[in-house]
């Protein structure tokens, strides 16, 4: 089994929901919509063929210049018996970051989601515990959001004067 | 009966929920027990010593690592790197430039992949020893501890000799190593292969025919295949259950696929596999390290880095008074390298499990995005729900068994 079956059997179960966006470094990335992430996560593990039992990773990406698909959350899955990695990414826009949960798939999925929920504030519906993990609780932003700076550009306590410099 | 545990405020103890005319008390493990490694907290409702249910809290160690890596250029991540499994930073390091490698594509030399594998394995012997020790003190035998830390403080000594530093090493460059190793480090590496094997083996015969030990360990916290790969886990706490998933194996990385040595795997998945699983793999990473140094000696001598230019720091004398090396010295340090847009995911066998590094590469100065996928805070989520049912000083030393980090866990 190599990335073109996969791809192939993919584009059979499921048409024109997922697209192709590339193989960089060998790695196969399809994009699939939220409303069709769980059937195609759950098809992914469980066909026979494809067989990606293995959830590796699950995160998120913002992209505050890409108007209606500003945050990605993307998955990576690994067929263990075949040695094969895929990864599935979704768009979501910024006024309904709302995504299927895959607990229902992997429990491992759980806190994978809550730190995403916790870092770009991407709600994932149906999710048994969704709140914050590493952060505080009454934190009020999603920290690794890009318009969420490192640091306070007004502080002054580094200007040089206070420095002698 | 009691209430379910509502409200986790993760500062303060949680005590709203402890009716005195319960049967359940609610306990707060940690932060900063003694009984935990590092700050960890569990809120545990207990039933005389049998837990009930559980809430574990995390993230009081979290230093926004993949934040502040957003703000970097590729070689200044290298020291977060280092915080995050602490008990192995060079494992950390190597994945974290392997994943700038295969970004850029950089081809490295096979002496350069020989020597990345001698310093990752003998830190992964540096953390099973942790691991392996402090799960002996946790069941009341606090001498084997004593015996492998010697030998953990000879690896350190190994790690300064090489870079200079002992626990968080920062060790090597993007490109390979930024210097080589000199005859000293060679004269230790050889002669740990000569000191650890009877240490390894006194500890062994300490606790794996123990009768207390094995009472203490086996069957307890046993985890099913099927549960340990729904929780994701990885690393030898899979390996214990029966699964043999080794990221060495399964996608060979520095030239890991020249090595003989087997995978270690358990049957059960009890603490006692977890055990046997971590000092089996000591063993194999000696025969590892040894197969390493044979094969260096067949390579050039002196050849410590990729022929990369463009990403690897000229030596320094020759910024000084030759123009080319002046020019690269300054790209590289201002992070001005002409850098392929791309996203890469790349994963190293970490002491705890799959550590992998996903960049999004955006052809700027720093990762667009970059995340840790921590193998502990995958492994460790398991923990409270499998803690149910379990005795008090059961769950302890799972945890131990567990090994979790807390600067891998809170990244």
């Amino acid at each position: 089994m190599d990335n073109n079956s996969v791809l192939d059997n993919l584009r059979v179960a499921f048409g024109e929901s997922i697209s192709l966006i590339g193989e960089p470094h060998g790695l196969l990335t399809v994009e699939t919509s939220a409303a069709s992430l769980i059937a195609l996560l759950s098809h992914l593990k469980e066909d026979s063929t494809l067989g990606f039992n293995y959830l590796t990773d699950i995160t998120a990406v913002h992209y505050p210049l890409q108007i209606g698909r500003e945050y990605c959350v993307v998955y990576h899955l690994h067929n263990m018996y075949e040695n094969l990695r895929i990864r599935v990414k979704v768009f979501l826009d910024k006024d309904h970051i709302h995504i299927p949960t895959a607990t229902v798939l992997w429990n491992g999925a759980n806190w994978m989601e809550r730190e995403t929920y916790d870092f770009y504030g991407v709600v994932f519906d149906g999710h048994p515990d969704l709140r914050r993990i590493l952060n505080m609780d009454d934190l009020d932003v999603f920290p690794m959001r890009k318009e969420y700076p490192l640091e306070d550009p007004n502080r002054v306590d580094k200007k040089d004067f206070y420095f002698g410099r | 009966m009691s209430k379910t545990i509502t409200k986790i405020t993760p500062n303060k103890p949680v005590f709203i929920d402890n009716d005195p005319q319960d049967a359940l008390v609610t306990l707060n493990i940690g932060p900063t027990h003694p009984a935990t490694h590092g700050v960890f907290q569990n809120v545990v409702q207990i039933d005389g010593e049998r837990i009930v249910s559980g809430v574990s809290t995390i993230g009081y160690i979290h230093r926004a690592f993949e934040k502040i890596a957003e703000h970097r250029p590729f070689y200044q991540i290298t020291p977060l790197t280092d915080r995050l499994n602490y008990c192995s930073s060079p494992i950390n390091n190597m994945g974290w430039h392997m994943t700038v490698e295969k970004l850029l594509e950089i081809e490295i030399p096979k002496r350069v992949q020989y020597m990345r594998v001698i310093v990752m394995e003998l830190a992964r012997i540096a953390d099973h020893i942790i691991c392996n020790g402090i799960l002996g003190v946790d069941t009341g035998a606090f001498s084997g501890f004593l015996y492998v830390m010697q030998e953990r403080e000879f690896i350190y000594e190994i790690f300064e000799e090489i870079c200079g530093a002992r626990l968080t090493t920062n060790i090597g460059r993007i490109g390979g190593f930024e210097r080589d190793f000199n005859a000293i480090a060679f004269q230790k590496i050889e002669a740990f292969l000569e000191r650890f094997p009877p240490v390894l083996k006194e500890f062994e015969e300490l606790f794996v025919r123990n009768r207390i030990f094995i009472e203490r360990t086996s069957g307890v916290a046993a985890v099913t295949p099927e549960e340990a790969l729904s929780y994701s886990w990885s690393g030898p706490i899979l390996r214990a259950t029966g699964v043999d998933y080794d990221v060495r194996v399964v996608s060979p990385y520095c030239s890991y696929e020249e090595f003989d040595f087997d995978v270690p795997v358990g049957t059960t998945g009890d603490v006692y596999d977890r055990f046997m699983v971590r000092n089996a793999e000591m063993w194999q990473s000696l025969r590892i390290i040894e197969q390493a140094l044979r094969k260096i000696e067949k390579e050039p001598v002196g050849v410590f880095h990729a022929d990369v230019p463009a990403f690897y720091l000229p030596p320094k004398e020759q910024v000084y008074t030759n123009m080319e090396a002046l020019i690269y010295h300054f790209k590289i340090v201002m992070g001005e390298w002409e850098t392929p847009q791309s996203e890469v995911y790349h994963s190293v066998e970490g002491a705890n499990g799959e550590l992998g590094f996903y960049l999004i590469h955006d052809g700027g100065r720093s990762p667009y995005r970059l995340h840790f996928r921590r193998p502990s805070f995958v492994n460790y989520q398991m923990f409270a729900p499998m803690s149910s049912g379990m005795l008090l000083s059961d769950a302890i030393i799972n945890m131990s068994s567990l090994n979790v980090i807390a600067g891998e866990l809170d990244a």
